[in-house]
């Protein structure tokens, strides 16, 4: 818990629940008849209506992005280094929005809510989700917030993808997209490691086939190891070897006695899983790792990235971080080229950071001033454009 | 040579709602003056984090990127212009990042500071010390300039490499030089600027 809420922190925020009675079709043929979104907002939604901001977020994400929901909390949403009263998303200036995505277990319409149909949990039988819907889904939501146009659409990893699924489903309907530690699709080793984490779910005995809600049980060891698996895959070696080298937090090797050793790398990522395994659900988890595998931002655009962008019509600003091997530069560099090659505006950063994947959420320097700079771009060209309405107006 | 004699020249070689691509753009600031002057659409590549984000500001695209490493993420022509001001001289192989810009663009106009300039030869012949000028302050020891050149010497790669130089001009910062240049460039001129292709 901190002592108080830090001043530049958003503060207190509430979640607020949208329901939606229209029926969503998803991209596996299959449709939701109604369903539900939990959102936070934070900020102020200008009478312009052109400084909103959506949060896409990644695979365990939710949509408490920045703020306390209690005093008593111990730590902020989970971007809230980015987030904030004059930090770079500057809530003062800006209206962000950032929903938990449809199949998420945090409140948003997913496999631990209730089947209209068989008023049972829909568990293991909830429909397989693709990118594209949740995009879908965060459009319906732009419509109930009166937004016509995101000023941006901003992700990190799983994020980012849903920025660029934005940028060609509804060219006309976002400004900007801010691609973070992303990819247009996943690798064979970055799909292994899912499937990995999936396996470990899945022979769980208590996941029951998918059923463990019904059968009131959570496979909370195969969560934790799925957990432990990603999260490894989220550090870099350095970062772990600074953070706990080979350092033991219980036994020894003392010859002549048999004192059982853990090393603190083991009791850090036993945490880790532990943790998460109380607060996420197994299904949940399934559904996210498979949407990231199916990803394939060019499928529909005859496998050429080229003319996939081309449809776009929003501005790009894409970042890397040099230590991240699940997410590397190389794959942002194929996203910039690609838009290079389809002329779009696009603008990039390598950030310098020794904290892999898990970069793109932790503070650092160049990362802040080179997001912050970008964001008062945005602000610069939407007032541009205000006083070029203006000045049409005095002619006209 | 006034600062900006040299972005004039360049501006003039470039053509209207032309495709750009500036190396080691700096802080976008050539770009951006090209976009406003001549409508260009263009992108800048820099390594430095801090210059990223000044051309950011300066509503330039510009990409993150290791000029050493090649240009191999952009495509044989794909762009009308490739400009390098100033920063020939600081690659690790200038004769192969000369290569990657004639094959990345029809054109490409290259600057760099001459060392054949006559207060770089006194320098090294009188006073038997490293050339420092007020342009580039460094020491031999921390300079990032680490492939000095004379216009003779650039002209002698063009010439084994078959590039074409389809137009040179050269200038020269002090009152004196900005006459005799003319007549002896590799001796009074302080900056070459080369429009090149291949």
């Amino acid at each position: 818990m901190p002592d108080k809420i830090p001043q530049d922190s958003i503060g207190l925020v509430v979640p607020e629940t949208i329901k939606f009675d229209e029926p969503l079709e998803l991209a596996c043929g299959r449709t939701l008849v109604d369903y539900q979104l939990v959102i936070e907002t934070y900020g102020k939604l200008n009478e312009e209506k052109n400084n909103a901001v959506l949060i896409c977020h990644a695979l365990s994400g939710n949509h408490h992005a920045a703020g306390y929901h209690s005093p008593a909390d111990w730590k902020p949403g989970w971007w809230d280094n980015y987030i904030g009263p004059g930090k770079p998303i500057d809530t003062d200036r800006f209206f962000v929005v950032c929903p938990n995505n449809l199949g998420g277990c945090h409140g948003s319409t997913g496999p631990s809510s209730i089947n209209p149909e068989t008023e049972k949990v829909w568990g293991i039988t909830f429909p397989p989700l693709r990118a594209r819907d949740w995009v879908n889904s965060q459009a319906k939501l732009a419509d109930k917030l009166n937004i016509k146009k995101w000023a941006a659409v901003i992700g990190g990893s799983l994020g980012g993808m849903q920025a660029m699924r934005w940028a060609l489903e509804f060219p006309d309907r976002i400004d900007h997209a801010i691609v973070i530690a992303s990819a247009m699709k996943l690798s064979a080793q970055n799909i292994a490691f899912n499937e990995m984490a999936r396996n470990a779910i899945k022979s769980d005995p208590d996941f029951q086939n998918g059923n463990f809600v019904e059968k009131n049980t959570q496979p909370r060891n195969g969560l934790a190891l799925a957990r432990m698996i990603g999260h490894v895959t989220y550090l870099s070696d350095e970062q772990m070897g600074s953070k706990f080298g080979r350092s033991i937090s219980a036994g020894s090797f003392q010859q002549g006695q048999y004192n059982p050793v853990e090393f603190e790398v083991e009791s850090y990522l036993r945490h880790q899983g532990d943790a998460f395994s109380g607060s996420f659900d197994a299904n949940s988890y399934l559904l996210m790792t498979r949407v990231l595998d199916y990803f394939d931002l060019a499928r529909e655009y005859d496998d050429d990235p080229v003319k996939a962008f081309s449809v776009a019509e929003c501005d790009f600003l894409i970042i890397s971080f040099l230590s991240d091997w699940r997410f590397s530069s190389t794959r942002s560099e194929e996203i910039v080229s690609a838009l290079i090659d389809a002329k779009k505006n696009v603008s990039y950063a390598a950030i310098q950071s020794n904290l892999g994947h898990d970069a793109f959420l932790l503070k650092n320097e160049n990362y802040e001033k080179t997001l912050a700079t970008y964001m008062n771009r945005i602000l610069t060209k939407n007032r541009r454009e205000r006083q070029t309405d203006t000045e049409k107006g005095k002619t006209s | 040579m006034s600062p900006r004699t040299d972005l004039k020249i360049i501006k003039n070689w470039v053509a209207a709602n032309s495709r750009i691509l500036d190396l080691a753009c700096g802080d976008g600031l050539l770009l951006k003056e090209l976009r406003l002057e001549k409508r260009i659409e263009g992108y800048g590549l820099e390594i430095d984090p801090e210059k990223i984000t000044e051309a950011i500001s300066n509503d330039i695209n510009v990409i993150a990127t290791n000029l050493d490493v090649g240009l191999s993420q952009f495509s044989d022509k794909s762009f009308d212009t490739v400009i390098m001001t100033e920063a020939l001289q600081a690659m690790k192989n200038p004769d192969l990042v000369l290569d990657e810009m004639l094959r990345v663009g029809k054109n490409c106009i290259v600057t760099f500071p001459n060392f054949g300039y006559w207060r770089a030869r006194i320098s090294l012949a009188v006073y038997g010390r490293m050339p420092v000028t007020k342009k580039l302050n460094y020491q031999w020891y921390n300079t990032p300039n680490i492939h000095f050149c004379t216009v003779s010497d650039f002209e002698a790669l063009c010439a084994k490499k078959n590039i074409l130089i389809k137009s040179r001009r050269f200038a020269a910062e002090h009152f004196a030089d900005k006459f005799l240049k003319g007549i002896l460039p590799n001796l009074f001129s302080d900056t070459a600027i080369y429009l090149l292709s291949k």
